[in-house]
């Protein structure tokens, strides 16, 4: 294996390898036989018990309610479905966690470095506290607490205008209306316009040396947009606050207490680890470089913006994404409070159905393919920010 | 006798002039020093101001420490502590008999003083590999009974603390070496068995816990022969083994990849054997660089052992939900979770401070104790 030359394989345990062969032949002879005598007994034991095998089952009714659901379902639809509602919801859940969690964890982990005491004091409080109680824990106190400790909706605490927390959940004011869809889509065609001008005004100012001013493009583009949508629509679109009628309340969003547990656990929870990732990547930035950069007369901001955070992103991306996987793999933990996850449809219908193997490949795909996807994004943006040396 | 000793050494207790610092100065200098930060303290200030009052009312004021029923707690409307007084029996111990409950409170002893012993710069060495099986063979004896004259506890009725710690110590030891070896296999040369480390990792870490627990409950009786069963908790035993070894395996990975080529191609100068490469040059300097990772590791499988109480296994929080479930005394979840809470925290806050002393302490370069 060291010499360059080919030395022909000889059939002799002196050779290391022939003996390298040998030895994967052995692991993976004896891997293959357990999975043979694993995958034998499992079909003698399904056979045993009728249970056929298949994915057949999803096209059956699947006769269970679900406690809440993005898309339209009702208990006479298929377990193809529930599982759908399932997937939709463990999405809900990681993407606003995600958002949620990205801007908590930043704002903790820069106010634990901050010279203020009372402010760094704080947040280290927080980040110890929240990552030596296990998740599934937190989960349960904030559950308690809402269900528990908060008033009934007669008394609904109302911290803001428009909003109302009770022991049935939160309550937000919602944005209603035939025009919402234009004004979303608007506003997303006006944030991909502004980086396509952003990345121009890169590529020109790297050939011309003149810089460009990117804020007028952004703030235009997502104000003219938007209004354009909302004028072309009708401009049918107005914000509903909650309101009370008698015992109960109408209008807004409503968060169950299931899901805003969840939320706020999941939020807090991965937050605190964020917070120690980025404070350990602005930590690791050397102080040459705050020192350099404003011997150059640069102002702070522009100094945080163009040489310390580049620096900092570096260490800060790789462990961050997999805070995030962390975080869509905890989102399973609702199972233990009531959301109707894809871990908790998927339990139910195996337990409905018996077809185990089924119910788990299904999450593991569902899992594997959110996993991936996101790691994938995330290393195309690690690639991006990555040193590049010489 | 300060003066005497500043005539003796003048050069070396020179102290640069003190400025008196007055309490408005220092505050100035902590918390005001500009008019962002000065804003930030005011709105803290605020916030507290706001919160805290309510929540040492509930916690303290009106919370009832001693009562004799759940309406008295409910009348004083504060935290009912006087449930936890109730409960705590179960709540530590689940459904352990309960005249035998000295036994689960010694095995529990027994575990902690080992690990804190572990944690010890003293203690550790070669003699520890011999005290660790003594010690959970004695934890076997104590909570399994049926020899030396206690009465056998099928483990059914095991529960609370001493589970979870015997989840967690039981699910280190074993996914620990099983970590190396997959470890190992990763970094191997013989394509196959990296293949199959590799799909190894990449499939456990890709999937929540929870996932393999269930899978654990429903799918494990499954694979096995009829009429030959493995009992719930040594199943979920399992998978928590399985799923930390995959985590502890691309720590190890790391620490292996921090070693420089030299040292590996040192080692095969000297004529060693692969696996006396790896156990007396490789290995030893891997797993030192990796040891406040493994920490975390270790932490984090300890929280994880919380998610045995999906699948109905006995764990502190189950044995929470359990005392909850006492008509007489519904409505505390609070407070047997913050109970609970406080009881991780303790362990999970010391183990992460003791890892941060073994860092500074690793930085500082003292080697000879901890490589014997």
């Amino acid at each position: 294996m060291t010499s360059p030359q080919r030395v022909r394989l000889r059939l002799s345990w002196q050779h290391p390898e022939f003996r390298a062969i040998l030895y994967q032949i052995i692991v993976v002879g004896l891997v293959a036989l357990a999975a043979w005598y694993l995958i034998s007994n499992t079909l003698h034991n399904l056979a045993m018990r009728n249970i056929a095998t298949g994915f057949g089952f999803l096209d059956r009714e699947a006769g269970f309610a679900i406690g809440e659901s993005v898309i339209a379902y009702s208990p006479s639809d298929t377990y193809r479905r529930a599982i759908l509602v399932g997937i939709v919801n463990t999405l809900r859940v990681s993407v606003i966690g995600l958002v949620f969690a990205t801007i908590l964890g930043v704002v903790i982990g820069i106010a634990r470095l901050s010279s203020n005491w009372l402010v760094s004091r704080l947040a280290s409080c927080y980040v110890e506290f929240i990552r030596n109680v296990p998740l599934l824990l937190q989960l349960l106190i904030w559950y308690a607490i809402v269900v528990e400790l908060l008033p009934g909706t007669r008394s609904a605490l109302h911290p803001l205008p428009g909003v109302y927390m009770s022991n049935r959940g939160l309550l937000i004011p919602s944005i209603e209306g035939p025009s919402v869809l234009a004004v979303a889509i608007a506003l997303g065609l006006a944030l991909l316009a502004s980086a396509l001008i952003a990345r121009g005004q890169r590529v020109a100012q790297r050939t011309t040396g003149k810089q460009y001013r990117f804020w007028p493009w952004l703030a235009g583009l997502c104000l003219a947009l938007p209004l354009a949508g909302w004028m072309l629509t009708g401009q049918e679109m107005h914000v509903e606050v909650p309101h009370r009628t008698g015992f109960n309340f109408e209008g807004g969003w409503a968060l169950s207490p299931e899901l805003f547990a969840l939320l706020v656990g999941l939020i807090t929870y991965t937050a605190g680890f964020i917070a120690e990732i980025v404070r350990a990547g602005i930590q690791a930035v050397d102080r040459g470089q705050w020192e350099a950069a404003q011997s150059l007369s640069l102002p702070r901001g522009r100094v945080l913006r163009l040489v310390i955070l580049p620096q900092a992103l570096r260490v800060i991306v790789p462990p961050t994404t997999s805070q995030y996987l962390n975080l869509i793999k905890n989102s399973s933990l609702a199972v233990a409070i009531g959301y109707p996850d894809l871990v908790a449809v998927v339990n139910t219908t195996l337990n409905q159905t018996g077809q185990a193997i089924e119910g788990i490949l299904i999450i593991m795909g569902a899992y594997m393919t959110v996993s991936l996807a996101v790691s994938l994004l995330m290393n195309w943006y690690n690639k991006r920010i990555a040193l590049v040396e010489r | 006798m300060h003066n005497a000793h500043r005539a003796l050494s003048p050069v070396a207790s020179a102290k640069p002039p003190s400025i008196r610092v007055t309490l408005w100065e220092s505050l100035r200098r902590r918390l005001f020093y500009s008019p962002s930060s000065a804003l930030a303290t005011l709105l803290l200030v605020w916030l507290l101001v706001m919160v805290a009052p309510s929540l040492l009312d509930w916690l303290l004021v009106k919370a009832s420490f001693r009562a004799p029923d759940a309406q008295f707690c409910r009348a004083a409307g504060g935290a009912c502590w006087a449930f936890i007084r109730e409960k705590h029996r179960i709540i530590l111990f689940g459904t352990y008999p309960y005249d035998e409950q000295w036994r689960p409170l010694l095995a529990t002893m027994l575990l902690i003083a080992t690990i804190v012993f572990t944690c010890i710069r003293r203690f550790q060495g070669r003699g520890l590999l011999m005290v660790w099986p003594a010690v959970l063979a004695a934890v076997a004896i104590l909570m399994w009974g049926g020899v030396v004259g206690l009465s056998f506890v099928e483990n059914v009725r095991w529960g609370g603390l001493p589970l979870t710690l015997i989840l967690s110590t039981f699910g280190i030891a074993f996914a620990f070496p099983l970590g190396v070896l997959l470890a190992l296999g990763r970094r191997s040369r013989m394509p196959a068995i990296k293949a199959l480390c590799v799909g190894y990792i990449e499939l456990i870490r890709g999937v929540p816990l929870i996932s393999l627990l269930f899978m654990s409950s429903v799918m494990l009786p499954l694979f096995l022969p009829e009429g030959f069963s493995i009992d719930k908790l040594l199943r979920a035993q399992i998978a928590i083994i399985l799923f930390a070894a995959a985590y502890i395996a691309e720590i190890v990975r790391g620490g292996l990849q921090s070693i420089p080529k030299g040292q590996y191609e040192g080692a095969e100068s000297l004529g060693l054997t692969y696996w006396q490469q790896m156990r007396k040059i490789v290995l030893p300097q891997a797993l030192k660089v990796v040891i406040p990772p493994l920490v975390s590791t270790f932490i984090a499988l300890f929280k994880d052992t919380s998610l045995v109480v999906i699948i109905g296994i006995f764990d502190l929080t189950q044995a929470a939900k359990a005392a909850l479930a006492d008509p007489a005394w519904t409505g505390f979840a609070v407070e047997a979770y913050l109970f609970i809470g406080f009881i991780y925290f303790l362990f999970c806050f010391s183990i992460s401070r003791y890892s941060r002393s073994l860092e500074r302490g690793l930085a500082r370069g003292h080697d000879a104790t901890t490589n014997r």
